[in-house]
């Protein structure tokens, strides 16, 4: 499956953001991105799925590419930082992709065990 | 050898020594002794008052000389290691974990024959450190120490890790070890090599006291003395040697021997002005905060924090080193924002103060902040104070205090709680009431916070997540008296179980040392087994494949226990620093999977348990198969057995 980002997301998140960011992905591969997710490691901290623990959650609704982009690129926290050198452009917009690609989380509310728990 | 003409002699004076002096303190039974003819009741202690009757049995024996005379190969009179055992059996030692070893041959023997294994019980291990951690499960468990027996030098070498553990989380093992310290009598060849001229040496750094006992009578003195260190808050880890000839050799002297009464002294508490001031900063406080690590080791702990956290309406943190709160109180809370807010901060037996007001940023500048307002007023209470070494850094960073009370937390709280009672005045009890109700509103979006993240943390992938897995197992433990001997997975089962017994988690490692939460659930599990209890573990894989013959102990020692072998086949955390390695350093990322990751082949945990007796299920890699798998499990867990059920799971 591709997905083609809107160019137009970059410019309703601000200039701020998308300033130290590269140009909108372009098109996203999500096997690609599957792989590359594995392969530089962004499961180590954020699942499988993108959904966190111990980093953050980013899928299956991830920042806008501008942001996301930025923050993977010049992370100043816990976070490593992922330049170019490791983590080409093309495959940065391939894990955006993969991510993207993430069905949405049951409603807590219908899962019948989770009403369980906590009592 | 010269034949001995004393070795009669010296019986008698024993018995009747005893007889005349009397015992200062020993232990066992009156009915037990050897009888001459070698018709022997019951087990008797080596050093006691007998039976009017037994004496004169004893010392009316004329004629018939002891076989121990003149055979080299005969021990002449009782061993010292059976009163050896006579001083353990006084400190109401229940089990010995140890791996067999030529230079405790002589306790050994002494536990299984002389003492028909009975109180203690030697727990066969496959290492020292499985051994020593197993002790270490099992204190946190049962309140009272047990013995961890290590071979001479190499066996105690094994141990370290485990000792360092136990040193870290405040964990009064008592280890002892065999020692040949008279080149003249060892044997050459390996005891030689395993034998040292001071053996606590390589330990010392983190024990808190040790001996190498030249006598029987030293031996009594400096186990009981060990025992009442080892138990005096903060608790810590012991080594007494013992020397093979005291061991194996007749007792020369018996009727000098005296076991001396052992006495725990009562823990330090508080001093009362200092405590005074405590309270009033807590009950003046408009966001107070309880950091609480290490206190409760009985339910009166938890009782205690309760009543002083109810009393202030003040979050409290607990850090798990121990069950200290109940998870489900409204004023329990998880992770920094508290601290961020309060204007007191009151740290209970804190490893790591500086860690908890302070942030730190593992990148190339090492950054760091306060995580408090200016001005907030930290107050410290702990037995860490008390008692410290130099060389191991486990104190942590050196952080600033207001108040510092060198003093046993638990035992100073009631202190606390009454003197907070008297403070509280009319306009401040408003204020406090205010509070608590805004706790009650925070505590319910809590738990529904805890429901969506669980449900957006991967709740239908394969592999499965940690929160599927843990609250799966939640329906099936619930309606019993459960217990969580293994890793805290996540911190999940704190969101979703209702922990309030201070047995239900003991907290981990204490030293982070790699190859614990398996021994320690097992030892934590037998003091489980004594109360009917059901104890469950969640199990790192990379752990287990430490020091995996723990399983054996289990399944030899019949210790029933759920097994959950958390596998993300990785060790992860290494994982995770090797990714941060190539990243500042901008190289190849496809590599750091290299002896980080457990894979290429994978382990079969299911196959590995049922090699060693134990109950193998799985491998379980999705969650839909997770429920049946489990219920199967905890089936065989009530009938008494181990079990261990392999689930693939995500990294964490």
């Amino acid at each position: 499956m591709k997905i083609v980002l809107p160019a137009l997301l970059a410019v309703a998140l601000g200039a701020s953001a998308a300033a130290a960011a590269p140009a909108p992905a372009p098109q996203g591969d999500v096997a690609r991105g599957k792989a590359a997710f594995l392969r530089v490691g962004c499961y180590t901290c954020h699942g499988y799925e993108g959904q966190g623990v111990p980093g953050k959650k980013i899928a299956p609704n991830p920042l806008a590419y501008p942001a996301f982009a930025n923050f993977v690129r010049t992370s100043p926290g816990e976070m490593p930082t992922f330049t170019p050198k490791v983590l080409p452009d093309q495959d940065l917009a391939d894990i955006y992709a993969y991510l993207r690609s993430k069905p949405a989380s049951p409603n807590p509310a219908m899962i019948p065990l989770l009403q369980e728990v906590g009592r | 050898m010269k034949k001995s003409s004393t070795n009669k002699v010296d019986r008698r004076k024993f018995l009747a020594g005893v007889a005349v002096a009397g015992a200062a303190a020993v232990t066992g039974e009156a009915k037990a002794a050897i009888l001459p003819g070698g018709k022997d009741t019951a087990r008797a202690p080596a050093a006691r008052r007998p039976s009017t009757v037994l004496a004169q049995a004893e010392v009316s024996t004329p004629s018939v000389p002891s076989p121990a005379d003149g055979n080299p190969n005969l021990t002449k009179g009782r061993p010292g290691s059976d009163f050896m055992l006579d001083v353990i059996k006084s400190l109401d030692i229940d089990y010995v974990f140890t791996n067999p070893a030529s230079s405790c041959r002589g306790l050994h023997d002494s536990i299984i024959t002389y003492g028909d294994n009975k109180k203690p019980e030697l727990m066969t291990c496959m290492h020292e450190e499985s051994a020593t951690a197993m002790a270490h499960g099992y204190f946190k468990v049962a309140g009272k120490p047990a013995i961890a027996l290590c071979h001479g030098t190499v066996g105690l070498q094994h141990a370290t890790m485990g000792i360092y553990n136990a040193w870290c989380d405040r964990a009064p093992v008592i280890l002892m070890t065999g020692n040949s310290g008279d080149s003249a009598t060892r044997r050459p060849g390996v005891p030689t090599t395993h034998s040292v001229q001071d053996p606590a040496a390589m330990v010392r750094d983190i024990l808190k006291w040790d001996d190498q006992p030249a006598s029987l009578q030293h031996f009594a003195e400096s186990l009981v003395r060990a025992y009442r260190i080892a138990m005096t808050p903060p608790h810590e880890p012991v080594l007494i040697v013992l020397d093979t000839d005291l061991q194996e050799q007749g007792i020369k002297n018996p009727a000098a021997l005296r076991i001396p009464k052992s006495s725990v002294p009562a823990p330090p508490m508080g001093e009362t002005n200092a405590v005074r001031e405590v309270a009033r900063l807590l009950v003046a406080a408009d966001n107070p905060v309880i950091v609480a690590d290490r206190v409760a080791r009985s339910q009166a702990g938890v009782k205690s924090l309760v009543e002083l956290a109810e009393a202030v309406n003040a979050t409290v943190i607990d850090q798990g080193g121990r069950m200290n709160f109940p998870n489900m109180h409204p004023l329990y809370a998880r992770g920094s924002a508290a601290v961020s807010r309060a204007d007191v901060i009151l740290g209970l037996e804190l490893t790591d103060f500086f860690g908890t007001v302070n942030e730190f940023i593992d990148n190339t500048e090492a950054e760091q902040s306060s995580r408090i307002k200016a001005g907030t007023k930290l107050v410290s209470i702990g037995s860490g104070d008390v008692f410290i070494h130099s060389n191991y850094q486990d104190f942590q960073r050196y952080q600033a205090v207001d108040i510092a009370i060198a003093a046993d937390a638990q035992a100073t709280l009631p202190s606390l709680v009454e003197a907070v009672r008297k403070e509280i005045t009319p306009a401040r009890k408003a204020v406090i009431e205010k509070r608590g109700q805004a706790a009650q509103a925070a505590y319910a979006q809590a738990k529904d916070r805890m429901r969506a993240d669980a449900a957006a943390a991967a709740w239908d992938a394969s592999p499965v997540s940690s929160a599927r897995l843990v609250a799966e197992l939640w329906p099936l433990i619930r309606t019993e008296d459960w217990a969580l001997v293994g890793r805290a997975l996540g911190g999940w089962p704190q969101r979703m179980w209702n922990f309030d017994k201070h047995y239900q988690h003991i907290g981990g490692s204490g030293g982070a040392g790699v190859g614990y939460n398996l021994p320690s659930a097992v030892g934590a599990a037998l003091a489980h087994k004594e109360h009917g209890r059901f104890a469950v573990n969640i199990q790192p894989d990379g752990d287990c494949m430490y020091a995996p013959g723990a399983i054996w102990t289990s399944a030899h020692h019949k210790i029933p226990m759920l097994t959950v072998m958390n596998n993300n086949r990785a060790y992860h955390q290494e994982v995770m620093h090797l990714q941060r390695m190539a990243t500042w350093r901008q190289r190849n990322m496809d590599r750091w999977h290299i002896a980080t990751t457990i894979r290429e082949p994978y382990v079969s945990f299911a196959k590995l348990a049922d090699a060693m007796g134990v109950a193998g299920i799985g491998p379980i890699e999705s969650p839909a198969d997770l429920a049946p798998a489990l219920k199967r499990g905890v089936d065989i867990v009530k009938k008494g057995e181990p079990v261990i059920i392999d689930v693939v799971m995500q990294p964490r």
